[in-house]
């Protein structure tokens, strides 16, 4: 979810306030607060599109297509888009359990969907590692495996569609689903036809955070996959190999990938949410 | 028979039910289930022996410092900034709403390298002027505190706009109608109402903070005593066979963490129960 | 008798809703349900739709059984009070639906449509999302969308409730016109008496879970069965010990008639073309009466603060004794 800041959505809010021009206080605040967004934020950013730029197109498409760093990118993407596929299924159901269903520790669910957010994620790693690890009690051994990434991907991305759904299945109004059954529309008609359309704008935003996060990580896997080449190694270690071995250019290549995967995503959200808008 | 939504519980619900039960078991509540048995498997002695290593010590002092910094920087400025976002109107204002979220979706490691690419002491855009200043800001405080209040800089704005959004503007034109200035409006009216918002934004930027990883990593050095951090103490015991100093510093960290979804859940219900007493008196 | 509802009991909790209800709707009439908030009436039009299930007691819709039968299967036409508009569906397609679900070819589904959104005068917003609709137009659209599967009955819970004035004398004025058109046994829920009086055939009176009347706007409001459904149904004053309207008594300068009961004029309000007066009786307990009387009665008679009258029911008034 992008900050939803839209004018005139709810009716609460006065369009004539919302049009005040910035006062001195403010726009020193304004000021400021611009300021210290560009000197943490947008430059540093910016630095690094600068940095793989300096290089070249061919000098950039030269390293990311590097033997090494395109099977880590390949990996990454891939364990990315299945996790996000798993998410909007599963997150769709573990949001319907928690919103239509009743029964004892149901508030226990809650606290724990929260935990992969909360987690430092170099914690989720070795928490991964106890039950999917050489000593799992289930025999599940995923260590050092491609797998491995699949599965620390779920974990930290686990709560994103589940908290985007939940509050829009909390809206709904009940009587829509009735006025569909009230026509002929059967449980999964309603679901199909009533309740999934009006969930899909919220899905579709937690699975562009999900897939921006799968995309971009890196604390979990530290313990988890070995990091081993062509095997294990997700993009964001391939960044850090670079940085380490001062090859700083090449690290900014990949780097920038990555931030063109997190600008398309906060475009997708920023779409999702005007959409949403203009339905009322 | 009866409304779509009451009606009797079918097999779908009872499969569904045991399908997330299970899923958020294997997934989530087994494994952290058992780093907390791991850690006490020798007792007490691994996390009390947190407290008995200087390292240790000063890298969970580190760790606080620039959790404390970094969220009283973000709460500074996620308040001033979703009061511009929400009550006022600027040029680019869209644009910085949109890209007021990009932190979230940054890798860590993007993050670490950003900085470092502009403030590194040798050869950043700025760093080597900041050098000349006296101020050394990669492999040093600054740079760890820099690269966590970035990973965490929209968390109290997400909480804050929406409130902002919904209290709407009333009750602060009545103030000002009654005379109050615009500090006064902000401090007596605006505040209060948004303040559940901006301590739950203060909690989970504080969870996210403690708990950063790659792009200290990237900034800090790792220097033992000096620059390492807890979540990078964890890392290194763990990989030096020490599992039991791992699990230890885990369990700690992960304590802080469950901690704050508690505090955060609290809250929530106590905002939730005064809205529905608010509904229902109105 | 197209809706024959049969020793209907039903508690939410320790709270009785509908206590042994019975109620018989005709066949291509417009009824109103009309009752205090809380009084049971949606409770049991939920009920008849199949929304809400009676703890006993059945529904039998056109003939059938249809107490068991899920909301899906009574082929009713239900109206909510807040629209329950299908946010992400056109106009056109929300009107679809029902016949979507009944598997209809799409040439049919199309000239249905078109022909309802004609019926509710909303052609040329056909394309449109029901955010883009004004209140009463969303309703109307909501109208069609239930009319469009051709339902053996139109159920509508408080339709009008969620409009401005204006807008819903309008609506109803047009839901009126419309019964006259289409003919559909229609059950409207409704706590406003004025509404009820205008619009419908006849009126079931719900209150506390119990009917207590049945019949024709005319026959309530002349012949109320008992001090809730006249007071319900309209202002009223008491006078020697019996429930009249402010405009069934008389109002007399002189005591000329027999039986008539002296009185002094202590206020009067005017409004448009009506006085009402506000009257003491000049016996030992004072007691206040309202009168209303018209505007060019008031100046005949010269009726004016302080003035004494003498006071007395009109010939053919309704009347019921207060309990």
């Amino acid at each position: 979810m992008s900050t939803p800041v839209q004018e005139g959505r709810t009716g609460l809010s006065r369009p004539t306030l919302l049009n005040h021009n910035l006062t001195v206080s403010t726009g020193i605040g304004l000021g400021i607060s611009m300021l210290w967004f560009s000197l943490l934020v947008l430059i540093p950013l910016s630095a690094v599109i600068a940095a793989a730029a300096a290089g070249g197109w061919t000098e950039f498409w030269r390293t990311i297509t590097n033997e090494q760093t395109a099977a880590a990118i390949k990996l990454t993407v891939f364990s990315a888009v299945g996790v996000t596929v798993v998410n909007v299924v599963a997150g769709t159901m573990i949001a319907w359990v928690l919103v239509r269903d009743r029964f004892p520790g149901k508030g226990l669910l809650e606290l724990i969907i929260d935990i992969p957010f909360a987690l430092p994620t170099i914690v989720a790693g070795l928490v991964l590692l106890s039950l999917y690890g050489v000593d799992s009690p289930l025999g599940l051994n995923f260590a050092n495996t491609g797998k491995s990434v699949f599965l620390a991907f779920l974990f930290v991305t686990l709560p994103f569609v589940v908290r985007m759904v939940q509050p829009v299945l909390e809206e709904l109004d009940e009587d829509v689903e009735e006025a569909a059954a009230s026509l002929g529309a059967n449980r999964f008609t309603i679901f199909r036809r009533i309740i999934l359309p009006s969930l899909a704008p919220a899905i579709a935003a937690g699975a562009a955070l999900s897939f921006a996060r799968a995309v971009g990580e890196y604390g979990s896997l530290v313990l988890l996959s070995g990091n081993l080449p062509f095997k294990s190694e997700v993009t964001s270690v391939r960044i850090l190999s670079a940085i380490e071995n001062d090859n700083r250019a090449g690290a900014a290549s990949i780097a920038t990938l990555l931030l063109v995967i997190s600008l398309a995503v906060i475009i997708v959200l920023d779409l999702v949410q005007r959409k949403v808008a203009r339905r009322g | 028979m009866a409304s779509p939504r009451k009606g009797r519980k079918g097999t779908v619900t009872y499969v569904l039910r045991l399908f997330v039960i299970t899923y958020l078991l294997l997934l989530v509540a087994w494994p952290v289930a058992l780093v907390v048995t791991n850690t006490f498997e020798g007792g007490t002695a691994s996390l009390t022996g947190i407290f008995d290593d200087p390292d240790l010590v000063h890298a969970l002092q580190l760790s606080a410092t620039a959790a404390v910094v970094a969220t009283v920087i973000n709460t500074v400025f996620g308040v001033v900034v979703s009061l511009l976002l929400v009550r006022y109107q600027f040029p680019g204002k869209r644009i910085l709403s949109a890209l007021i979220d990009l932190p979230l979706s940054v890798s860590p490691i993007v993050v670490g390298l950003a900085l470092l690419l502009v403030y590194a002491g040798r050869d950043g855009w700025f760093g080597p002027t900041l050098e000349g200043w006296g101020f050394q800001v990669i492999f040093a405080t600054p740079g760890i505190i820099m690269a966590t209040a970035f990973v965490s800089l929209p968390l109290v704005i997400r909480e804050v706009v929406p409130v902002l959004q919904e209290i709407g503007t009333e009750q602060e034109q009545a103030a000002s109608s009654l005379g109050a200035s615009g500090w006064q409006t902000f401090w007596r009216i605006t505040l209060p109402s948004i303040k559940w918002a901006v301590v739950y934004g203060i909690v989970l930027t504080l969870a996210r903070s403690l708990g950063e990883f790659g792009a200290v990593k990237v900034v800090s050095g790792n220097v033992l005593g000096e620059t390492r951090t807890t979540t990078l103490a964890v890392e290194e015991k763990y990989l030096n066979f020490d599992q039991q100093g791992a699990y230890a510093l885990s369990f700690l960290l992960a304590s802080v963490s469950v901690l704050a979804i508690v505090v955060v859940f609290i809250i929530r219900a106590r905002v939730a129960r005064h809205a529905s007493a608010e509904g229902a008196a109105s | 008798m197209s809706i024959e509802v049969k020793n209907i009991n039903k508690r939410f909790g320790n709270f009785v809703a509908l206590e042994n209800v019975n109620v018989s709707i005709p066949t291509g009439q417009l009824t109103a349900l009309l009752g205090p908030s809380g009084g049971g009436k949606t409770t049991l039009l939920r009920i008849i739709a199949g929304l809400e299930s009676a703890d006993s007691g059945s529904v039998e819709i056109e003939g059938t059984d249809a107490t068991q039968l899920p909301v899906q299967k009574r082929n009713v036409g239900f109206v909510f009070q807040h629209y329950a508009a299908f946010k992400h569906m056109s106009v056109a397609k929300n009107i679809a639906f029902g016949l979507e679900i009944r598997k209809r070819p799409k040439d049919e589904i199309k000239d249905r449509v078109a022909e309802l959104l004609e019926l509710v005068h909303l052609e040329q917003f056909g394309h449109r999302l029901p955010s883009q609709l004004s209140g009463g137009q969303r309703q109307r659209m909501a109208l069609a969308r239930a009319l469009a599967v051709e339902p053996s009955v139109l159920l509508l819970d408080e339709p009008f409730g969620a409009l401005d004035a204006k807008v819903r004398k309008e609506l109803r004025d047009w839901l009126r016109r419309l019964h006259d058109e289409v003919h559909v046994t229609t059950v409207f829920v409704t706590h406003d008496q004025e509404e009820a009086l205008e619009v419908s055939d006849e009126i079931v009176v719900i209150n506390e879970g119990r009917v207590e009347q049945v019949g024709s706007p005319d026959t309530l409001y002349d012949s109320p069965a008992n001090d809730f459904v006249m007071s319900f149904l309209g202002p009223t004053t008491i006078l020697d010990g019996t429930l009249y309207r402010p405009h069934d008594i008389d109002v007399f300068t002189h005591p000329g008639i027999e039986g008539s009961i002296p009185a002094r004029i202590v206020r009067e309000l005017r409004v448009g073309f009506e006085v009402r007066l506000t009257v003491e009786l000049l016996d030992a307990d004072h007691e206040e009466v309202t009168v209303t009387v018209t505007r060019a009665h008031q100046r005949s008679l010269g009726l004016s603060d302080g003035i004494d009258v003498w006071l007395s029911p009109t010939h053919a008034a309704a009347a019921v004794p207060v309990p």
